[in-house]
């Protein structure tokens, strides 16, 4: 039985929690949500007494009648990885890469009881199995390295529920994983807790990843938990205006207008791209990998398509030979009838753009904002006299002062930053965007205002959209058609509605009942 | 691993092979005729061409290359012109106290290198910390022939526990000869032992923010214990680099502590070759460390392997 009663944490003097309680049953599944800075992982931390520097806490962290806030370090060690387990969003970097994945379960067995390492590796091999990681495939000598992202999520479940712990806490352990995956995982956070009567603290900030498989959930913004309750009442009642902010963000459906019927504008035709491999000899011929095979796919200008598949599926390179940044090893890629390569003259560069997911990392921190959104225009035969107008207009248009524009990106909020880099992409006035998982690290709510920004955008301005994205429900709500990619191929597409409403191949239908949605029963009653 | 030794040992056999074609090109293809540039402006024309019958210039391009490499691999390196004894005879005289001095230096700077880095980002923002910045910062700005002369004068002058200089040989005992390499020791290991502390500290704190150590913590190991077994391995990747390439320097860059010594090294024999105009023994001896640095490149690769099981599949 685990209970927080009145936490509150302030870090150097800034206030991070609030008067944060709850109570946790043991075999019961309590999911916390809220975007990012609400909180949700300070808490976290608070529990397992790993705060960071600086860190005051008051209120109590009860276990089973102790209260841990009080425990000096040495004894929280005896508890941390016993009596509760942890997993963390980034599977891929949990891991210690130099050592195996046995010797990194057996370790928590052999810090905590007095077993030998022979046996701490025998039940290591068994709690690999049980995530689903059976020796005569995995074996224990496996390095994290030669794992995917999900099968190190296992391994790291494995290392977390080696000693039966109490509680089990899950700080966004899927985010970071395509949706198939994070199927898989949820599935098997599921049946651990009803398996091993532990409680799970499951944090994320996905509204319908907590309505299918949390007991209660708790809703969290600015360090206070602002609702709680039982799951379906919660989400059928939603007594707290943030909550219901929260709910119809993460399901919200930008006004656009139906896409006018013109001429093709790009056009892909049996496209595809070879990647070469590391050699394997030092003078042998250097294996290649096909990341995109034989692609074809017609865009009409104002239209706008979803590129939908999960990570490695060869989105990002078809994205990158569309931009005319790589060269093909067979097929074309046609923008207004001319070829896009590598040697595509600049006017022609000029009428596509791209906007990435991590705005932070595609701007120069060093520079202005004026200067970032003004790059564009280095296409141009020569820099227009009025650059310094058209930047306030790119980004009055994205619904940023002028003022902005004598700023650095770091002053600037994710979502922020985000038009920054919409401005940038409109300043050349394109004819296609592409949208390069744009909205996928941006809380629900700044979200739903991007996705408003673009359908304006696109109403406005006849834009045309490539939307790529791993996240189906993304798609659904801001494109005409959605093409399905997988290993390189297109295997499905068609339009948005019809393809989502019954697809036709195998993989969509799994991606589409991958995704985690919320029971359309318990919408009703909101909007009742 | 063995298949990651073995590529690795051939494609820097590769890289030796184009270093002794640019050796061999800088010093006898280029403009300007080696025997006459050794014995100098006013030679006479019979002797200069004596030499280059001597030094076989001679002969076609191709053989004498060949010559010179096949001579290097059966241990003939060529007869000195102003020593007038073998090059090989001189480099392994000279190796008895660069290869000791170095290997000396290194243990020197290493053993106290890690501790004291190690310890630095443990206790980072104390008082111990600025300690050990200040003073590893001062290792590196001190000259190091001016920490030579200092030791000299408290070590040998004043205290007398060592001699000033000179190498009595090892025939006089391995305790006399690693005495009289004492001191030129320290003073090659101070700048670079503080340049080994410093690397050890960042890159330990950079490991220590890594999110594998957050699990580790999170399993119930203590930030010793997290330090000890998961970071300690991970941030010894950019320290091995440059151990590697202070081994290297060590070998021949010893010179100018060598002159202030009085050390026979190799750091003092190149210095010689290269006033005197021995082409012969420069070019032998340039190749002989060029062969050094690609072994301790080789062992540096091996010893990444030894502690990064990512790089092992990759060749």
């Amino acid at each position: 039985m685990i209970a927080l009663e009145h936490l509150s944490l302030s870090i150097h003097g800034t206030p991070i929690l609030d008067d944060v309680s709850f109570d946790m049953a043991p075999g019961k599944v309590f999911g916390l949500v809220g975007e990012s800075g609400s909180g949700k992982s300070m808490t976290a931390l608070a529990i397992m007494g790993l705060l960071p520097r600086g860190a005051e806490t008051s209120g109590r962290v009860m276990l089973d009648g102790g209260d841990l806030s009080k425990l000096r370090d040495r004894d929280l060690c005896a508890i941390r990885g016993n009596r509760i387990g942890m997993i963390f969003q980034e599977p891929m970097t949990a891991l210690n890469p130099v050592k195996t994945i046995g010797e990194q379960v057996a370790e928590t067995l052999l810090i905590h009881t007095r077993t030998s390492r022979a046996e701490a590796m025998k039940i290591a091999a068994e709690k690999l199995a049980r995530v689903g990681l059976p020796q005569d495939k995995f074996p224990l000598g496996r390095y994290p390295h030669e794992l995917s992202g999900g099968q190190r999520q296992r391994v790291c479940i494995a290392m977390a529920i080696a000693l039966h712990p109490e509680l089990l806490i899950a700080d966004e352990p899927t985010t970071a994983l395509d949706v198939t995956t994070q199927a898989q995982i949820l599935d098997l956070l599921r049946d651990l807790v009803a398996e091993e009567g532990m409680s799970l603290l499951l944090i994320t900030h996905d509204l319908a990843v907590v309505s299918g498989i949390a007991d209660h959930v708790a809703v969290m913004q600015t360090g206070k938990i602002v609702e709680q309750g039982e799951t379906e009442q919660l989400f059928r009642h939603m007594t707290h205006p943030y909550t219901r902010q929260l709910f119809e963000a993460s399901g919200h459906q930008p006004d656009r207008a139906a896409p006018p019927n013109n001429a093709p504008m790009l056009t892909v035709e049996g496209a595809v791209r070879d990647y070469a491999l590391p050699r394997r000899a030092l003078f042998g011929p250097a294996p290649t990998f096909r990341a995109v095979n034989g692609v074809s796919f017609t865009m009409n200008s104002g239209e706008s398509v979803g590129l939908v598949g999960e990570s490695g599926c060869g989105k990002s390179t078809l994205t990158r030979a569309i931009l005319g940044l790589e060269p093909l090893q067979g097929g074309n890629i046609r923008l207004f009838g001319k070829d896009m390569t590598p040697a595509t003259a600049r006017d022609l560069r000029a009428r596509i753009q791209v906007v990435f997911q991590d705005p932070y990392g595609s701007f120069n921190p060093r520079w202005r904002v004026e200067k970032l959104v003004a790059e564009p225009l280095h296409l141009l035969p020569s820099r227009p006299e009025d650059w310094r107008n058209r930047v306030a207009l790119s980004l009055e248009e994205v619904g940023l002062p002028p003022d902005a524009m004598q700023r650095y990106p770091h002053e600037f909020s994710g979502g922020q930053r985000q038009r920054i880099a919409i401005a940038r992409a409109l300043i050349l006035r394109p004819d296609l965007i592409i949208l390069d998982e744009a909205v996928s690290a941006l809380d629900v709510s700044i979200r739903a205002q991007i996705l408003d920004l673009l359908a304006e955008l696109q109403n406005r301005l006849g834009l045309a959209y490539l939307f790529i994205s791993h996240d189906l429900s993304v798609v659904r709500t801001i494109t005409d058609r959605v093409l399905v990619m997988r290993a390189g191929e297109i295997v499905e597409q068609g339009a948005t509605e019809v393809v989502f409403a019954a697809p036709q191949h195998d993989y969509t239908r799994n991606l589409i009942a991958a995704t985690p949605t919320i029971p359309d029963a318990w919408r009703e009653d909101i909007h009742a | 691993m063995l298949r990651f030794a073995l590529t690795r040992a051939l494609s820097l056999t590769l890289s030796l092979i184009v270093a002794s074609l640019v050796i061999f090109a800088v010093i006898e293809v280029i403009p300007g005729d080696p025997a006459a540039f050794m014995l100098g402006l006013n030679a006479a024309p019979e002797a200069v061409e004596a030499l280059r019958d001597d030094l076989g210039l001679n002969g076609s391009l191709v053989s004498r290359y060949l010559s010179w490499i096949t001579g290097m691999m059966t241990g003939d390196f060529g007869v000195s012109y102003t020593y007038r004894v073998p090059v090989s005879d001189l480099v392994a005289q000279r190796l008895q106290v660069s290869l000791p001095l170095a290997l000396y230096a290194l243990i020197l700077s290493t053993t106290i290198a890690i501790p004291v880095g190690l310890i630095a980002a443990a206790k980072r923002g104390s008082v111990t910390d600025y300690g050990i910045m200040g003073t590893t910062q001062l290792g590196i700005a001190v000259p190091n022939f001016w920490f030579a002369m200092l030791l000299v004068l408290v070590f040998a002058v004043n205290l007398r526990w060592f001699s000033a200089g000179g190498f009595p040989g090892w025939d006089a005992g391995v305790m006399a000869g690693l005495k009289a390499l004492t001191l030129p020791a320290i003073a090659l290991a101070l700048p670079q032992a503080s340049i080994l502390a410093r690397v050890m500290r960042s890159s330990l704190l950079e490991t220590l923010h890594q999110d594998y150590i957050r699990t580790a913590r999170a399993k119930g190991l203590s930030r010793r214990q997290a330090t000890t077994r998961h970071a300690l391995r991970n941030a010894m990747i950019p320290v091995l680099t440059i151990i590697g390439l202070q081994f290297s320097f060590l070998l021949a860059g010893a010179i100018i502590i060598e002159n202030v010594f009085f050390l026979p090294g190799l750091g003092r024999l190149i210095f010689q070759g290269i006033t005197q105009r021995d082409l012969v023994v420069v070019e032998s001896l340039v190749m002989l460390l060029v062969f050094a640095v690609i072994v301790v490149t080789f062992l540096v690769d091996i010893a990444y392997a030894a502690v990064d099981p990512r790089l092992r599949r990759k060749a």
